[in-house]
């Protein structure tokens, strides 16, 4: 009973939404956008969950001294600094203390760790453009052909550049990028029926 | 006698002069009028046709005209649309258009009306439209539509009968195998995918560095189907690790996730005997922000030294950050997602790729279940399928037959 009233549910949401899909009755659409509330509502309600998650782990941590521990004391009062901020009045205002921490310590702090992806990037493409193999080499030439095309001195060299670029992004990229998008979209869909008659069961925690 | 003479007379000077001054607030912008015009427009009077053109729940009713002759389209200024909800008159403007238009939509979804007392049109609601020729001398003649109209909400989107009919094979399709996976029991042949064989190495190779094992479940949320099928690879991954006693890290991005992902380790602990070897530890919420989680779980990587790294669900621009880190540390790494453009970022920092729907076949391949197998079977066969209408289509195209063209590029857009 345990499992079978939340497949039932499962089956019988997922097979209203399918249907909900072709209908454009003022019903549906109410019934759509109400699953979407729930959705977020639910989402809400699980908050303190992670909240508690992550604060039990971090005390653990910081009481058994593990390795990084000192993170993890920054980690717990960021936490409790910047939910005691939050709740002080005008806290959202620009020029309160709550947005200068947010401002001038965390966006930089995201921004650092996104513009490491420039560095990995230029580390990836070494390895993937070594000419290993007929594959790689096919891959090297068209990665050049392409960042010629993409840069003005591609355009400065010869004209071709571009349309040569242009020719590979629209044809043999694209091709390969809409036969695994087909694929996915097959693919989805079967998850979709799977879970609707209640074959797959792994989003229960079970198999 | 006289007295009363001559309040009747101011009386009357007073409504005249405020129904003169009222004309003209109306209509500063009568100046003059070319009355040869005049038999032109009547001449031409443009006959409003009504259709009900309610979709997506949204309804709309959809108002078209003859265009205006093109000798007295300098002369017009505006064409106005006015509705009236009761009956023939109360006429209240809702649209003004260039003299050279010939449709107007009027939908429940549209906010900014001229007359805010027209409010949205609704359904079951009799409506009557008129149709307003504004000279630029300020004068209006106006045409009525041929008849009224009550706007119906609709039951089935029409447009969506391709993708309709796709579902419906797709779906049989699915049920049928099935029907035959469970007769002939596991005895489907299915395709053999590299990165899945590849864990059970992977998570060898950990138990003999005796160092942990880390499956990411990325950012997706718990309905993508991404992170559904990213559950039953865990569930395996667990139940190995609880077989080889080797450490687990599950660090989560979303709470809801995070639940999902404690009960499918809980209960892969349980099937594999070693209840008791399961930790809420193991499984845990991080934070919900992107870089603030890579910073999180690549800090874990490097201080733990984990063997080998699993990713495994809906990846972004964090794709690179995390599987760059785990190359940089010398683990194993095997990936799957279903974003194309993270693909190859994996391809080039993972030892095993799962490419697009190789993810979603995973939990076929891992069960070996037969009512999973069949599913994966309709799979291909659907593809097939699908193959042949991009044939078609291409032929279609080629050779102009409209109606197999609509329908194929319709099914395949929805695809």
């Amino acid at each position: 009973m345990k499992r079978r009233i939340p497949i039932l549910i499962v089956s019988i949401t997922g097979f209203l939404l399918t249907v909900q899909y072709f209908c454009p009755h003022p019903y549906s659409e109410a019934f759509y956008n109400n699953a979407l509330d729930w959705l977020v509502i639910i989402g809400i309600f699980a908050m303190p969950l992670g909240i508690y998650s992550m604060v039990r782990i971090q005390f653990q941590k910081v009481a058994r001294q593990e390795s990084g521990w000192g993170f993890a004391v920054i980690s717990l009062i960021s936490l409790f600094v910047m939910l005691g901020l939050g709740y002080t009045p005008k806290c959202l205002e620009a020029g309160s203390f709550f947005m200068k921490l947010f401002e001038f310590i965390y966006i930089p702090i995201q921004a650092t760790m996104f513009s490491l992806l420039a560095f990995y990037i230029a580390s990836a493409a070494y390895r993937a453009f070594r000419a290993r193999n007929l594959l790689a080499s096919i891959v090297l030439v068209s990665a050049i052909l392409v960042m010629l095309g993409r840069v003005p001195i591609g355009m400065a060299i010869h004209p071709i550049f571009p349309e040569i670029a242009d020719w590979i992004m629209n044809f043999p990229n694209m091709a390969a990028q809409r036969a695994i998008n087909i694929g996915l979209g097959l693919g989805a869909a079967s998850t979709a029926i799977k879970i609707v008659l209640g074959v797959e069961r792994s989003y229960m925690g079970f198999e | 006698m006289c007295k009363t003479i001559r309040l009747l007379l101011g009386l009357v000077a007073g409504v005249v002069l405020c129904s003169l001054s009222a004309v003209c607030a109306m209509e500063p912008a009568v100046i003059s009028m070319d009355y040869s015009v005049t038999p032109r427009i009547l001449k031409s009077k443009p006959v409003a046709k009504v259709d009900d053109v309610s979709s997506d729940g949204i309804i709309a009713v959809k108002i078209t005209w003859d265009p205006l002759d093109a000798e007295i389209l300098p002369y017009i200024e505006n064409i106005l649309i006015y509705r009236s909800a009761i009956s023939d008159d109360d006429f209240k403007l809702i649209g003004t258009l260039k003299a050279e238009s010939t449709e107007y939509i009027d939908a429940s979804d549209t906010e900014a009306r001229i007359d805010p007392a027209a409010g949205p049109v609704r359904s079951n609601w009799v409506y009557y439209y008129k149709i307003g020729v504004l000279t630029r001398e300020g004068f209006i003649f106006l045409f009525s539509a041929e008849d009224y109209i009550i706007p119906q909400p609709v039951w089935f989107d029409i447009e969506k009968i391709a993708p309709f009919i796709a579902t419906l094979i797709f779906f049989i399709l699915v049920i049928g195998f099935i029907q035959v996976a469970r007769r002939r029991g596991a005895d489907l042949y299915v395709r053999p995918i590299a990165g899945m064989n590849e864990i059970d190495n992977a998570i060898g190779r950990a138990t003999e560095m005796g160092r942990p094992i880390l499956y990411v479940l990325g950012l997706g949320s718990p309905e993508d189907i991404a992170t559904i099928a990213s559950y039953t690879i865990l569930a395996r991954v667990a139940k190995k690790t609880a077989e080889f006693r080797t450490d687990l890290i599950v660090p989560c991005n979303e709470p809801i996730v995070m639940t999902i992902a404690q009960e499918t380790v809980r209960n892969a602990y349980l099937e594999a005997g070693h209840p008791d070897a399961y930790s809420d530890d193991m499984v845990f919420f991080v934070t919900s922000m992107q870089f603030a989680y890579v910073a999180a779980v690549n800090g874990l990587m490097l201080r733990e030294r984990t063997a080998t790294n699993c990713y495994f669900g809906k990846f972004y621009a964090e794709s690179l950050l995390l599987s760059e880190t785990g190359n940089i540390a010398g683990s194993i790494q095997v990936a799957g997602t279903d974003e194309v453009a993270q693909l190859p970022f994996f391809v080039t920092t993972c030892d095993y790729t799962l490419i697009g729907e190789e993810l979603y076949a995973a939990s076929a391949y891992l069960g070996r279940d037969p009512l999973l197998l069949g599913a994966l079977k309709a799979q291909d066969y659907a593809k097939a399928i699908t193959m042949v209408l991009i044939y078609l289509a291409t032929i279609a195209l080629s050779v102009n037959i409209a109606g197999i063209t609509i329908f194929v590029k319709g099914l395949i857009d929805y695809l």
